[in-house]
């Protein structure tokens, strides 16, 4: 699975990372590690309207969100 | 309710911004200022006396609100993170120049868009100025520029900015130590307690819809994305209402309050400005809701903005404000004096540098 690790990133960086991640890699999952829950929204919302699905895992200091 | 969910619910938040920004204009706030984060920084310096121009000297509620209002509904929300370590002293820079760009203008993004809601054809052309810096900052990012990874630390860190602005707003009110404005803006204020009330609203409903005046343009501009814009135009409609209504709307470039028609030094100004946000990543707004919930790195650009606004005022760096000949005094042109303008062209060099040397590059 490619990774994209945004922790800590201000915006837009980590919607910038995970859009380049999703030309780059789009055949495949991409995880993205994101700290922030504005962040996580953010790319969440993002993938969706590239019309990928989502899942979101509460990590305590971080988010992982998968984007198939 | 979660405000950012369709256009609906964005729009409807930027419309709530707008009506507590009415509000406030018609409770007593400067007219076509009504809530400007870098007036507003400049006005709280001077009360504190790190400026000595008398007639903006008025330690603002709102921006002890607005702060406030981000760091409480982060807590109740569970989205407060304390963070830092990204670059600080850069931010502060940064946070000085958009302090510097602001005041050349006379506005801050906000205060652009309320004077524009107002008719003053000066913030439309300040507004060419906005997009070309926010662009410019968009081919920085775009060619890599990052100010580097901010990590979570200590969870009190965050809680010192809004401390220190809530005692700051208590010693103001209930003690003779700060320097209140007896005429000019820093006289004109909605009482403390609705400032207060209207920056705690503000500052939360910002924090939840991630209001940004640069984001709004560079979401459109990186990748066709029209949220935060959506949340603005509902701001603009609403403040665009209560100008026609109460008599406030005048399609004019001259006879504008706190404002001046030098074209050139307001587009260079917003440049800066606009430029300045997308590299901090957010405007002056963004940066008091993101230290609000919890940035330090953000808490850190404040300081760059209040130290900005001391400058500003003890170097003759700001805009002066346009204004029509009387019986007593000629006309005056107004914009920034020889040192504003050396200043502001010195602050487009350094954005320059900070956003395309190769050094801030992404690791």
């Amino acid at each position: 699975m490619y990774e994209v690790d945004a922790r800590g990133l201000s915006c837009p960086e980590p919607v910038m990372l995970t859009h380049a991640a999703l030309k780059s890699h789009g055949n495949e999952p991409i995880r993205v590690l994101v700290t922030e829950p504005h962040t996580k929204a953010n790319v969440e919302k993002f993938a969706k309207s590239q019309g990928k699905k989502v899942t979101v895992t509460d990590k305590g200091d971080e988010f992982e969100l998968v984007i198939e | 309710m979660n405000l950012t969910e369709n256009k609906k619910t964005l729009a409807l938040s930027g419309a709530i911004l707008g009506a507590i920004g009415a509000l406030l204009a018609f409770m007593g706030n400067p007219k076509n200022m009504a809530i400007c984060i870098a007036c507003f920084i400049r006005d709280s310096a001077g009360a504190m006396k790190l400026h000595q121009a008398a007639v903006v000297q008025y330690l603002r509620p709102e921006i002890v609100g607005i702060v406030c209002g981000a760091f409480l509904i982060a807590l109740i929300t569970k989205e407060y993170r304390s963070t830092a370590g990204s670059a600080p002293m850069v931010r502060f820079i940064l946070g000085m120049i958009m302090m510097i760009g602001s005041l050349v203008f006379l506005g801050c993004p906000l205060r652009m868009l309320i004077r524009m809601s107002a008719g003053d054809l000066n913030a439309y052309v300040a507004l060419i100025g906005f997009v070309a810096g926010v662009y410019t900052g968009t081919l920085a990012l775009k060619r890599g520029f990052s100010l580097g990874r901010a990590y979570t630390v200590e969870k009190s860190s965050g809680y010192v900015l809004p401390i220190i602005l809530v005692v700051l707003l208590i010693l103001s009110v209930t003690t003779s130590l700060f320097a209140v404005s007896e005429s000019g803006p820093g006289s004109m204020h909605a009482p403390v307690l609705v400032a207060l009330a209207g920056g705690l609203l503000f500052g939360a409903i910002a924090q939840k819809c991630r209001t940004c005046f640069a984001g709004c343009i560079r979401d459109v501009l990186l990748m066709r994305n029209f949220d935060l814009l959506t949340i603005i135009g509902g701001f603009f409609v609403v403040m665009v209402i209560f100008n026609l209504v109460n008599g406030g709307f005048k399609l004019s470039f001259t006879g504008q309050p706190v404002a001046h028609a030098q074209h050139i030094w307001n587009i260079l100004g917003m440049y800066a400005v606009g430029f300045a946000a997308v590299l901090a990543g957010g405007c002056p707004l963004r940066q008091l809701v993101l230290a609000g919930q919890g940035s330090s790195d953000s808490a850190v650009t404040f300081l760059g903005l209040l130290v900005g606004a001391a400058c500003c005022h003890n170097f003759d760096l700001a805009g002066v404000a346009a204004s029509a000949a009387t019986a007593e005094k000629a006309a005056v042109a107004g914009g920034p004096g020889i040192n504003g303008q050396i200043a502001l062209i010195a602050c487009i060099i350094i954005l320059f540098v900070i956003g395309f040397s190769p050094k801030n590059k992404r690791a």
